[in-house]
């Protein structure tokens, strides 16, 4: 089962501070959203709306259509993942999967079926008559997954599910969540400060900073084009060249910049150059010439810092593909693409 | 190994220091002669015989198990009640309110039964195994609810929103979530309490008239001098309580935690 959610002109106030202000956001039915942000962005205060555990200040929740924004967590069709999954400790994982269809009164047989046929999906069959304590971090993580699956909820949240497991274990609990996903069709919305499993497990993103949404979009379209410079500086390693509006456009350490977007204000403003789109070349918009300071190995690419000679101030780093043999002190010719550029106004802040 | 010999030597003494008037206590039970002190004459079982053949006693015994299961049971609920109110919701003052329930910790027990003889006094309620059982809840209360309110951390609080999440209304969240998950502590804090309303005499003693517990009966046995038979009950007494704390060590605190 699956539903859409609108979220209109949410607000929402702690004792002594704003946690979220005026947050507007349509999800369609299916999605698999990723609520990306700092700790104190507001992302877990909205799933918790989300969720019914709190109500906020102003605004209103739909999920299918339906206002929501009052309704209790029980009578919602919402299920939420904890983050420290919150198993009943005193259960076996087959009663803890079919805890859901006990309280909407499923009768044991039934209800016993279903749980292991989830905890079969989430790859713990033979396990069924453990209790919690005995299993590992991972395989805790899908038992919450199953119960939080038996009940066929139209919502599922997710609060930070993959941040208490090893690298390795994250990568592989992060296709399997997709993959359920898709398998089970549910509306999955997934809290995380981690900007790459958001972009590898998000239909779209949502980037969240002091209570604000910053942008929101599809992986691909937030790391490229951020909306805002909170969002390019989240997202991935960016360089920052400041900027002014001159009479040919912007006016940069490496010269004139004709903008590749409309320019909004008077400046100054910051030109964003993610490190993967300097060159080793002269096409396109020029860096003049500049020599190596570092570089390391990373299998698919050297990162370096390079040391510009139109700017001394300015410590590019860039992503250089392994042929270039980008070796420190060696002398490089620099240039980016000019339309894959983003330029913001600089006053924004930046942390 | 001079080090060794003076380690054994202190655990010896230790445990020597503690055992030994039990041990005495027990040994003399076995005295085939009506003063216990050496030299010990038998072993009989005589005084055993006696104890369990004497009609007031035994009475006393049952009345001390009711007042203790009783008492005990009825701290352990209101103990729970107050450390899941104070644990799970903000209340203006809560501070105040859970320092007001331990405070009881630290007055005498002669204080408490001076103070409960005067109000039942005032109210007209007559001193009888009720009282005394009044008496023990409250001096056992704040003992529950520090017990049961250490255990309730924010991780037992996430389960039971876990548990309201997937449907369960807040009667069956208390009674198929918490309880069961905090069965060690709400036991832990009924068998501590059992043991302390099972060996209480001043409350009991100023609370109750015609019917007794058996501290009282013991003492008012004690009245009339020494007696292989005091130590025969004392005897009882203690396996009593042994048993308790064994099956406590047992199946609560010995029990595997995650």
């Amino acid at each position: 089962m699956t539903a859409p959610i609108t979220i209109e002109s949410l607000c929402h106030d702690f004792v002594d501070f704003r946690a979220l202000s005026d947050i507007a956001l349509e999800i369609d039915a299916g999605e698999y959203i990723v609520l990306l942000g700092p700790s104190g962005c507001g992302k877990t205060t909205l799933l918790s709306i989300l969720g019914g555990f709190i109500v906020p200040t102003r605004g209103a929740v739909k999920i299918g259509g339906r206002d929501m924004t009052g309704v209790a967590p029980a009578k919602r069709p919402t299920t939420t993942m904890f983050q420290d999954y919150a198993l009943f400790p005193h259960m076996t994982l087959r009663d803890n999967v079919a805890f859901g269809l006990r309280m909407r009164g499923m009768a044991r047989r039934e209800r016993y079926a279903r749980a292991e046929r989830l905890l079969e999906l989430v790859g713990l069959h033979g396990d069924a008559g453990k209790r919690p304590h005995e299993l590992s971090g991972g395989q805790r993580q899908r038992v919450a997954l199953a119960r939080a699956l038996a009940v066929e909820p139209d919502v599922l949240l997710l609060d930070e599910p993959l941040g208490a497991l090893d690298l390795k274990l994250r990568r592989t609990m992060q296709d399997e969540l997709k993959s359920l996903q898709r398998e089970f069709g549910t509306t999955f919305i997934h809290v995380t400060h981690d900007q790459e499993e958001a972009m590898a497990i998000a239909d779209r993103i949502v980037v969240m900073n002091r209570g604000r949404i910053e942008d929101v979009g599809p992986p691909e379209r937030v790391y490229q084009q951020p909306a805002s410079l909170f969002a390019a500086n989240f997202m991935g390693e960016t360089n920052r060249l400041p900027a002014t509006r001159g009479s040919q456009g912007l006016e940069t350490p490496f010269g004139h910049l004709a903008p590749p977007q409309a320019l909004v204000g008077d400046g100054p403003f910051t030109v964003c150059l993610r490190p993967e789109q300097i060159r080793s070349g002269s096409e396109g918009w020029s860096l003049g010439s500049a020599r190596v300071g570092d570089s390391a190995f990373f299998g698919t690419h050297f990162r370096c810092h390079l040391h510009c000679d139109d700017d001394a101030e300015t410590t590019l780093i860039a992503h250089l593909p392994p042929e270039v043999q980008p070796q420190p002190g060696a002398r490089l010719t620099l240039s980016v693409d000019p339309a894959r550029l983003s330029v913001f106004a600089a006053e924004e802040s930046i942390s | 190994m001079n080090m060794r010999g003076l380690q054994w030597g202190y655990l010896l003494l230790a445990f020597a220091f503690i055992y030994l008037p039990v041990a005495s206590l027990v040994l003399f039970s076995f005295k085939d002669g009506s003063l216990p002190l050496p030299p010990f004459e038998g072993p009989t079982l005589r005084w055993y015989g006696e104890v369990l053949g004497d009609r007031r006693l035994m009475a006393a015994l049952g009345h001390s198990l009711m007042v203790a299961v009783g008492s005990s049971l009825t701290a352990c609920v209101l103990g729970f009640l107050a450390a899941y109110g104070l644990a799970r919701h903000v209340l203006p003052g809560s501070v105040w309110l859970r320092g007001l329930l331990i405070a009881p910790m630290t007055v005498s027990y002669l204080i408490v039964g001076l103070g409960l003889l005067i109000v039942f006094n005032q109210l007209g309620i007559g001193l009888s195994l009720w009282a005394a059982g009044i008496g023990h809840v409250v001096i056992n209360l704040p003992l529950c609810f520090a017990i049961i309110y250490a255990s309730m951390g924010a991780q037992q609080q996430n389960i039971e929103r876990a548990a309201r999440d997937l449907g369960a209304g807040e009667v069956r969240v208390i009674t198929q979530v918490t309880v069961p998950m905090l069965a060690p502590a709400i036991l832990a804090a009924f068998f501590l309490a059992m043991t302390l309303s099972w060996d209480e005499f001043v409350i009991a003693f100023l609370l109750t008239r015609f019917e007794v517990t058996l501290p009282v009966e013991i003492w008012s046995l004690l009245r009339s001098g020494l007696s292989s038979k005091t130590n025969a009950i004392g005897s009882l007494v203690f396996l009593g309580s042994a048993a308790i704390v064994l099956l406590l060590e047992l199946f609560i605190f010995g029990r595997r935690r995650p």
